[in-house]
């Protein structure tokens, strides 16, 4: 493997500055590695064109000091971002052919920075899923291998082409959106850094919708600090989304400190579930060492409704699903199925039938119920009414720190199809990362540690609204301490 | 609430689904699993608690209603499945 595919996205940039290598040097290492890489089924469309088109346009542009801060950085953009001529189907047959007219802003953003899109990032289907295997165009594997076996693993999801691809060096970093753990577990479950920020940070625009009021887009890279770089160019207020936060984007990267004097980290007791594999706590032990030993003050808090987010969770997500994914209808985008002689309505329910997937269809289901005249109050209002009490669950524990640090995800990743037939099982999966989604919170995971199969397990840190900073210093500090640097063998 | 194969062809219908016949069966028991564990939701105590629908306060600004985009029905049924005279089309809707 190349050496320009190991460095990190802050050395890409600094190599680049100073002419160690060309922006096409750089991207066509990475268009390679896209290639032989295509038993990981990681990416759903590769854009090599687009690629080499960035690097060529970086490296003119570096010659002539016009270099965005992103030029000729190799990403990946999950296929959940809208791209222009570029086909986006966020892994579903309904969006078959789908070709954009327009970029979303984030990516719009980044292009603009002048990063180089090697191609469009597999996904489970509309994101709805834990482990990458609802795609319609197949699961994603991971690189990752437990010692000694050859068992294919499971990438995390819904972001599984994105962890898979920065995992395996195929991207210097990657887009994602996470709605109740959809960066952060996958992140986990490959030994990568990702972060999600505050709602409203980044925007919504030109992302396909799965569910509005948690959809979050963020960044996943192998450190803090490549996340951090990541991030800077996505965020912004946007206009043309009605929930984007207006507050000015902090140059997170820069001020990047790694000390935790006079930080209070909150332990919250409920997140010790019982059953946690004895790995994982004593990992989690070994991170409040590490924050003790950045100068950080630790102390114990509760947030008592932690045990009700999940079932809150998959009331709120497919309500909202249901919602956003009635504009596929065979009309304006995507397939249509027309039975012979049949009417709009019979248009409809065929199309549908046949271009969502098994997961999707079970949350439309759920959120029609849910939402549907006489379930409405018992469901739907229920569960918003307890999403206040989560909310305010943090609000208070606020009052005594002022971040949390959990583990990321109960499990290393699983073996593929191990969890597909319990859909409850999947779900458990974001008992960690699905609270702070429901809170808006920033939060994010770091590759702290392997288990005993040689597995990577991630940490993660919560936040209060708007302080990236803090979630990505504690980052810093607690990735400086692990000193992860554990990557997949190369077996592809 | 236990979910029938009735209610679950009810819901289909709203969500405008097709679901085939062993589909609707699998349906109906994977959709009473997820509602019995969401059931557990009931025994939260939310007397007082106002519903929450959005995390962060968000006003948002004004501007001047006016017209800011158009003159793109290329783009606009570019990905249409059927497109005809510079409009959608689809099947017979009136009989």
């Amino acid at each position: 493997m190349s050496a320009l595919t190991d460095l990190s996205l802050a050395k890409m940039q600094s190599g680049l500055a100073a002419g160690e290598f060309s922006a096409r040097e750089l991207v066509s290492a990475h268009v390679s590695a896209v290639e032989a890489a295509r038993p990981l089924n990681a990416f759903l469309v590769e854009t090599p064109d687009h690629a080499l088109a960035a690097a060529d346009a970086a490296d003119a542009a570096l010659k002539a000091g016009t270099a965005g801060p992103l030029a000729g950085i190799p990403l990946g953009i999950k296929d959940l971002f809208c791209t222009k001529g570029v086909e986006t189907t966020a892994a579903s047959k309904i969006l078959q052919g789908f070709k954009p007219r327009y970029d979303s802003t984030v990516t719009e953003k980044l292009f603009a920075a002048g990063a180089a899109m090697l191609g469009k990032l597999n996904l489970d289907e509309f994101a709805m899923g834990s482990s990458n295997e609802t795609s319609a165009y197949g699961p994603v594997i991971s690189p990752w291998r437990a010692d000694g076996s050859s068992e294919n693993l499971v990438p995390g999801g819904s972001s599984g082409g994105s962890s898979a691809a920065v995992s395996a060096r195929l991207c210097a970093a990657a887009t994602g959106t996470d709605t109740g753990g959809s960066i952060r577990q996958p992140a986990a479950f490959t030994g990568i850094a990702g972060i999600k920020p505050t709602y409203g940070r980044c925007s919504r625009w030109g992302v396909i919708a799965f569910a509005s009021s948690l959809d979050q887009p963020g960044a996943m890279a192998r450190d803090v600090r490549d996340c951090a770089i990541m991030l800077e160019a996505m965020s912004g207020y946007d206009p043309k989304d009605s929930t984007s936060i207006n507050a000015p984007v902090p140059q997170w990267a820069a001020a990047l400190n790694g000390s935790l004097k006079g930080k209070r980290i909150g332990i919250p007791r409920e997140y010790r579930v019982e059953g946690m594999d004895p790995q994982l706590e004593a990992l989690w032990q070994q991170g409040i060492d590490w924050a003790k030993d950045a100068g950080a003050e630790i102390v114990e808090v509760s947030l008592p409704h932690t045990r009700e987010a999940l079932p809150t969770y998959y009331i709120v997500a497919p309500a909202e699903a249901s919602s956003n994914l009635a504009r596929y209808d065979g009309v304006r985008y995507g397939q249509r199925v027309t039975p012979p002689g049949g009417s709009l309505n019979d248009m409809y329910e065929a199309t549908r039938g046949a271009g969502f997937g098994g997961e999707v269809k079970r949350r439309i289901m759920i959120g029609t119920y849910v939402l549907s005249a006489g379930y409405y109050d018992a469901y739907y209002l229920k569960a918003q009414k307890v999403r206040a009490l989560i909310a305010q669950d943090f609000e208070r524990a606020w009052e005594s720190c002022d971040l949390l640090l959990t583990p990321t995800a109960p499990t290393a990743a699983f073996g593929l199809g191990a969890k597909s037939a319990d859909p409850i099982a999947m779900y458990l999966n974001d008992v960690f990362t699905v609270p702070a989604s429901l809170a808006g919170l920033p939060a994010m995971s770091i590759p702290a540690g392997l288990d005993s199969q040689g597995l990577p397990l991630g940490l993660q840190i919560i936040g209060k609204p708007l302080d990236e900073q803090g979630v990505l210093d504690a980052g810093h500090a607690l990735e400086c301490r692990a000193g992860f640097t554990a990557a997949p063998q190369h077996w592809w | 609430m236990a979910v029938d194969d009735k209610m679950v062809a009810r819901v289909a219908g709203l969500a405008r689904l097709k679901l085939a016949p062993e589909e609707g069966a699998k349906m109906t028991r994977e959709l009473n699993n997820i509602l019995g564990w969401i059931d557990q939701l009931q025994a939260v105590e939310t007397g007082n608690t106002q519903p929450m629908n959005a995390v962060m306060p968000i006003t948002r600004e004004w501007r001047a209603d006016v017209v800011t985009d158009g003159n793109i029905a290329e783009d606009v049924l570019a990905n249409a499945p059927e497109a005809a005279h510079g409009f959608f089309a689809v099947p017979k809707v009136i009989e």
